[in-house]
């Protein structure tokens, strides 16, 4: 009898401009797919404020919607909610699919490049783990990261690189997943980023949505690491969206013309 | 520099004219001289009015400039013509299915043919294109096979240009205007047309519609930079000539899941657009965020099959200078076939004995950057000074993954109208490509490059080329 989670989430994202908006577009990825063990039973995407233009999949496979913002709108709300059945897999995603070639992922992208601490870390690691097999190796990456780099709040934004984050010894979810991502890399192994939800112990609404990274093991194929929390992922984490950094599966990316500023607002729910 | 010899295009001896030059020869030593030099000068004046001029990027002074026009026709036989047009259809078939491959299956990969890294670390691999489909499976609508001729039955192809090949105005324009000085020799010789190119090019790109079109007429666009770029006179002219709309950026928008451009009764949605801007500036929200001149979202539209882009994005892969060694291989991997045209023999400096090699001999080979178009950041080893010479070194040694080497080739030459009468100049040939999901149409003729510097080999505009019309012979 397989160990099936169900989870239901509502992820409610708001914009306020300051003016206006004259024309904007937002590119959402916001909707869970199913497979590697886990089933979309229901979901749905509803925007006010705005009008879908198109529906279609990224070249990650990722489910993306193409957003237009209503010409005079002040205030946008995009409400992703539906139910979803996860398996605990331990982690494992298995093998490689889809045309993205598996090298795609073992690139360096600008988010991820190793500076002279990453490069410090990969080094120590090798002597550490040497005679160590590929998936303990990973193991102790994780929570090396975990050790060096403080979960922070406020301290790092979208455009922290894996380098910055890792000399500045606090950060983020997106953070402890681009130093994983890149130290990986850096030693060989493809590495790719997630976003996705996570059902939290005895607490229902969060921030922000999650992020952790997923490495390629010649034996097991994909395999997930939470740096965050010191696990891998089980059966309260929804994979959406997969990148070879947060730009690529980033849940909200968007371009405005016009001056003014803009709030961002999330309220997130993930509950059994 | 070493005295080579060149394969002289009008006289195989001095006193012996090729076949089809013979009509023009004949013509020319009739004529008056006098009278010749002032129809170049009409000419030159007559490009002025129109306009067909060019900026010279990395001048301080960016003046426009004419590019030089020679009276002297390049002149190619009905049988020559032939073979080139075969081995061009074959060239540009195979690069299609190349990129329809690369960008999904990658089986020339797996077979091994050509080396993962190539592609792997290579900056013009687009993964943004990874599993589109293009209409009709049309990467390249428009491609610029740039070929030169090193004697009677040896052409080379130098680079294929299927990213956004310009230099096709020229081409119609060098027609129109010999034309007009000279009817009197298209009386006498049976000269091919070039001049239904723009409708060819209207046809073609309207068999490529996207799958999601709503418009009961194909709806064709071409997107300019704007009136700063050098090349903004051609995209006018292209878009004037098939009847096209002529947009830039601030023309655009999406509109109900399409790219629309404005018009006098609102939002009109775009089937095909013949952008002339390049992939990194054409989508902010995809590539490059600070670009102005593309179209926010048009990469998702295209993805989701509501616009056709010609030339697709990420063609610049089959463009590559370090994957151009490998074309006879990528050929025979997609057609079966030998490669009709030759390819110019190659030295990819990533290569430690190739590097070697290539800095033994520098003073004897054209070291091109790998990325590089325009014949800048180029060394021509043979007219190049010792400081030159040097300070290429360094930067192969720096950065050897980034050059690849070939042998000086001995270009051909067809004469020019120079102070003293005829003089040969040395010449390459780009003939314009037309690729159609069931056909593609090469116009006869293309645009002649010129090197007018008497033994220059470097035949570019922004180095001091000018242009020829060119005239492909009927049966």
């Amino acid at each position: 009898m397989v160990d099936v989670t169900r989870l239901s989430i509502r992820h409610i994202t708001t914009y306020s401009y300051e003016q206006p908006v004259h024309y904007a577009l937002q590119k959402l990825r916001l909707t869970p797919r199913s497979g590697h063990g886990q089933s979309v039973v229901e979901w749905s995407s509803t925007v006010t404020g705005g009008r879908k233009q198109l529906v279609y999949d990224d070249p990650l496979m990722n489910h993306t919607e193409l957003v237009k913002v209503d010409s005079g709108a002040t205030h946008v709300e995009i409400v992703s909610e539906g139910i979803v059945d996860v398996e605990d897999r331990h982690g494992v995603i298995g093998r490689h699919s889809g045309f993205a070639p598996l090298w795609l992922y073992e690139t360096a992208t600008p988010l991820t490049a190793a500076g002279n601490n990453v490069r410090h870390l990969a080094a120590q690691l090798r002597q550490e783990t040497d005679g160590m097999d590929d998936l303990s190796r990973m193991h102790r990456l994780a929570a090396d990261i975990g050790t060096a780099v403080q979960y922070e709040i406020g301290q790092t934004n979208a455009g922290t690189t894996a380098e910055m984050a890792l000399t500045a010894g606090h950060g983020v979810c997106q953070d402890h997943a681009h130093i994983m991502i890149a130290t990986a890399r850096h030693l060989g192994y493809p590495a790719r980023y997630i976003s996705g939800y996570l059902l939290m112990d005895g607490q229902t609404g969060q921030d922000a949505s999650h992020a952790w990274c997923e490495i390629h093991l010649e034996t097991l194929g994909w395999i997930g690491f939470d740096v965050s929390n010191g696990i891998c992922p089980d059966g309260r984490y929804v994979r959406v969206a997969v990148g070879r950094d947060y730009g690529d599966a980033a849940p909200i990316v968007g371009i405005r013309q016009g001056d003014g500023a803009e709030a961002l607002t999330v309220s997130l729910q993930v509950q059994q | 520099m070493k005295s080579l010899s060149f394969f002289d295009e009008m006289l195989s001896a001095p006193d012996s004219v090729r076949d089809p030059y013979k009509v023009y020869h004949d013509w020319f030593s009739q004529d008056d001289i006098k009278r010749l030099r002032r129809k170049s000068q009409e000419a030159e004046a007559f490009f002025r009015r129109i306009g067909i001029t060019f900026n010279v990027y990395g001048q301080e002074e960016a003046d426009e400039r004419l590019i030089p026009f020679d009276i002297v026709p390049r002149i190619i036989s009905a049988k020559e013509w032939s073979k080139l047009e075969r081995g061009i259809e074959q060239r540009v078939r195979a690069i299609n299915a190349f990129l329809h491959d690369i960008y999904h299956r990658q089986e020339i990969l797996r077979a091994g043919r050509i080396p993962c890294e190539l592609i792997a670390g290579n900056e013009a691999f687009t993964p943004e294109m990874i599993g589109v489909n293009p209409a009709g499976g049309v990467y390249t609508h428009i491609a610029g096979v740039d070929l030169v001729r090193t004697g009677e039955d040896d052409f080379f192809v130098l680079e294929d240009n299927v990213r956004t090949p310009s230099g096709v105005s020229y081409m119609l324009e060098n027609r129109e205007t010999m034309l007009q000085m000279f009817p009197e020799l298209f009386a006498q010789m049976k000269v091919r047309p070039v001049s239904p190119y723009p409708q060819l090019l209207r046809r073609s790109l309207s068999a490529s519609l996207p799958a999601g079109t709503r418009n009961s007429e194909p709806v064709l666009a071409v997107l300019t930079p704007g009136i700063h770029n050098s090349a903004y006179f051609e995209h006018a002219f292209i878009a004037d000539q098939m009847g096209a709309d002529l947009v830039e950026s601030q023309d655009l928008r999406i509109e109900d899941g399409y790219v629309a451009m404005r018009t006098t009764q609102g939002y009109k949605p775009i089937d095909v657009l013949y952008r002339r801007v390049d992939d990194d500036y054409l989508d902010p929200l995809t590539f490059n965020p600070d670009s102005l001149l593309g179209v926010p979202g048009i990469m998702d539209v295209y993805r989701a099959g509501n616009i056709t882009i010609a030339n697709a994005p990420g063609t610049g892969i089959a463009d590559d200078k370090a994957l151009y060694s490998y074309m006879p291989d990528i050929i025979e991997f997609y057609t079966g076939e030998r490669a009709i045209l030759k390819n110019v023999p190659t030295w990819r400096c990533s290569e430690p004995e190739a590097l070697r090699y290539v800095l033994d001999n520098l003073s004897e080979l054209v070291v091109k950057e790998v990325h590089g178009s325009g014949g800048y950041g180029m060394l021509v080893g043979p007219a190049a000074s010792k400081k030159e010479l040097s300070m290429f070194e360094a930067k192969l040694r720096a950065r050897p993954e980034n050059y690849i080497a070939q042998p000086t080739l001995s270009l051909s030459t067809v004469p020019i109208l120079a102070k003293s009468g005829l003089a040969p100049r040395h010449v390459d040939l780009r003939p314009f490509v037309l690729v159609s999901p069931n056909r593609i149409d090469i116009t006869p003729g293309g645009l002649t490059r010129v090197a007018l510097k008497k033994g220059s080999l470097v035949v570019n505009s922004s180095q001091g080329g000018g242009t020829k019309d060119t005239w492909v012979l009927g049966d």
